[in-house]
């Protein structure tokens, strides 16, 4: 497959609590709280490293998943935490979210 | 609160994350709220340098809801550059201001920073009554310009409408205001001692008359089945009294650490300690943590214990953490008497 790069979305707030990432969106507070594997996506999300690296360096070592089935679930969460707007996705490498915090981050 | 977010508060819990703070950034003020209970003048705030390191240490322990609060947050120079720090680490941040310094440029900065809502004191929907607590002329309508301004961008706001007795009849009005503005507004007759022990301005309290009035006005209590408390259970004594100290705690522009910011029980100094130290091992911290609904010896057998809404640094501020605060017997009193009268006098 084609590499899939993938980032955090904007005006998120998002923090590890007791094992399980918990996401909070700013513009209407919905709510979100992962599963193992979508937690695993979620902090690989860092814009440069595509999907199927963080499947074979992360997921198959963490879980005790093959290759295949481990890239078809993380596909399916990458499109579902996307569909939500928790994540973007694109064929290139992508910029961190929220230009706004540049700033602060360096 | 769904079930969600009770799973996670659960969670935390569990875990003993501190994952809601308050932290006021200042105790300076442009206004002169008669019933604050902060001492405006500096005496030493943490600097950029400081605040940020205790951001971190924040986001390592787990918290994710932060609440930046003062005296007047706007008052802080750095205060954007702080916003934008925290936001890049991921909290959910609210804000609690005046807003009497805040314009169409802060709002925009406020947008553009995901801050998640931001709160507004507001008194009266009279001029005269609103300025005449806060002591500022002009600033019933600086704040509601603020409001507007924040609105026009979408963003969440939340007005706070502080009952005492020059203001206790206004709340129908400052909650029709609210609705016109679209946004929600909470009602609260707490009026707490001054973090020095003074307590002077509890005689701002509201009567028991008008306390009557709050709770047995069916457009902010419904309408409760007129029916005995439940029975008191184990599982309500096994309860803790609240979540200061277990899931949530306060600090303060010098780097103290409390509970509760209605709990100024000391219990260590970020500017000699680290975050993480004082909320696993701070003794005082431990005591507040220890302590369950059956370990009050008089709440414990109260017949209003089911329902009573006791906060645990009320009483340790009229001396024993352990003992009932009176303001909240005297509002399951009144409560219960609304409840027993069975009738709506709003």
């Amino acid at each position: 497959m084609s590499d899939v790069f993938f980032a955090r979305a904007d005006r998120l707030a998002a923090r590890k609590v007791a094992g399980e990432v918990v996401i909070l969106r700013a513009d209407d507070s919905s709510l979100y709280v992962l599963n193992p594997v979508a937690t695993a996506v979620w902090e690989a999300a860092d814009g440069r490293t595509p999907l199927d690296a963080v499947v074979r360096d992360v997921i198959c070592r963490e879980f005790d998943v093959d290759l295949e089935t481990a890239l078809r679930d993380a596909s399916e969460f990458l499109a579902e935490l996307s569909a939500q707007g928790l994540l973007r996705t694109s064929d290139h490498p992508l910029p961190p979210a929220d230009p706004a915090l540049d700033g602060a981050r360096a | 609160m769904n079930a969600l977010m009770q799973r996670v508060w659960d969670r935390a819990l569990e875990q003993g994350v501190p994952l809601s703070v308050q932290f006021d950034l200042t105790y300076r003020c442009n206004e002169r709220c008669v019933h604050c209970y902060l001492d405006h003048d500096d005496h030493g705030e943490m600097t950029t340098a400081e605040v940020k390191s205790v951001l971190d240490q924040l986001a390592s322990a787990g918290t994710l809801f932060l609440i930046f609060s003062g005296g007047e947050l706007l008052l802080r120079k750095d205060l954007f550059e702080l916003l934008g720090y925290a936001r890049a680490l991921g909290f959910d941040i609210k804000l609690k201001t005046n807003a009497i310094l805040l314009g169409e440029r802060e709002a925009d900065r406020i947008r553009d920073l995901g801050i998640r809502s931001v709160q507004v004191s507001i008194y009266s929907h009279r001029p005269e009554v609103h300025d005449g607590i806060t002591k500022v002329p002009g600033s019933l309508h600086r704040s509601l310009a603020a409001i507007r301004f924040l609105r026009a961008r979408g963003l969440h706001v939340l007005i706070a409408n502080v009952l005492m007795r020059q203001n206790a009849g206004d709340y129908p009005h400052v909650r029709a205001l609210a609705a016109e503005l679209g946004v929600e507004c909470t009602i609260d007759p707490t009026i707490t001692p001054k973090m020095d022990g003074d307590t002077s301005i509890l005689n701002l309290r509201i009567s028991e008359p008008q306390l009557l009035r709050v709770y047995t006005d069916k457009s902010l209590i419904g309408d409760p089945a007129n029916e005995p408390p439940p029975p008191t259970d184990d599982d309500m004594l096994d309860a803790r009294p609240c979540s200061a100290g277990h899931t949530a705690c306060y600090i303060s522009p010098y780097g103290d650490v409390f509970p509760c910011v209605q709990f100024p029980l000391p219990t260590g100094n970020l500017r000699g300690q680290r975050f993480g130290d004082v909320w696993y091992e701070s003794p005082q911290m431990n005591e507040v943590r220890a302590i369950r609904v059956r370990d009050l010896p008089t709440c414990s057998t109260c017949s209003f214990m089911t329902t009573c809404t006791r906060c645990p640094g009320l009483a340790y501020m009229e001396g024993n953490m352990k003992g009932p605060s009176s303001a909240d017997c005297e509002k399951s009193t009144v409560r219960a008497r609304g409840l027993a009268a069975g009738k709506d006098v709003a």
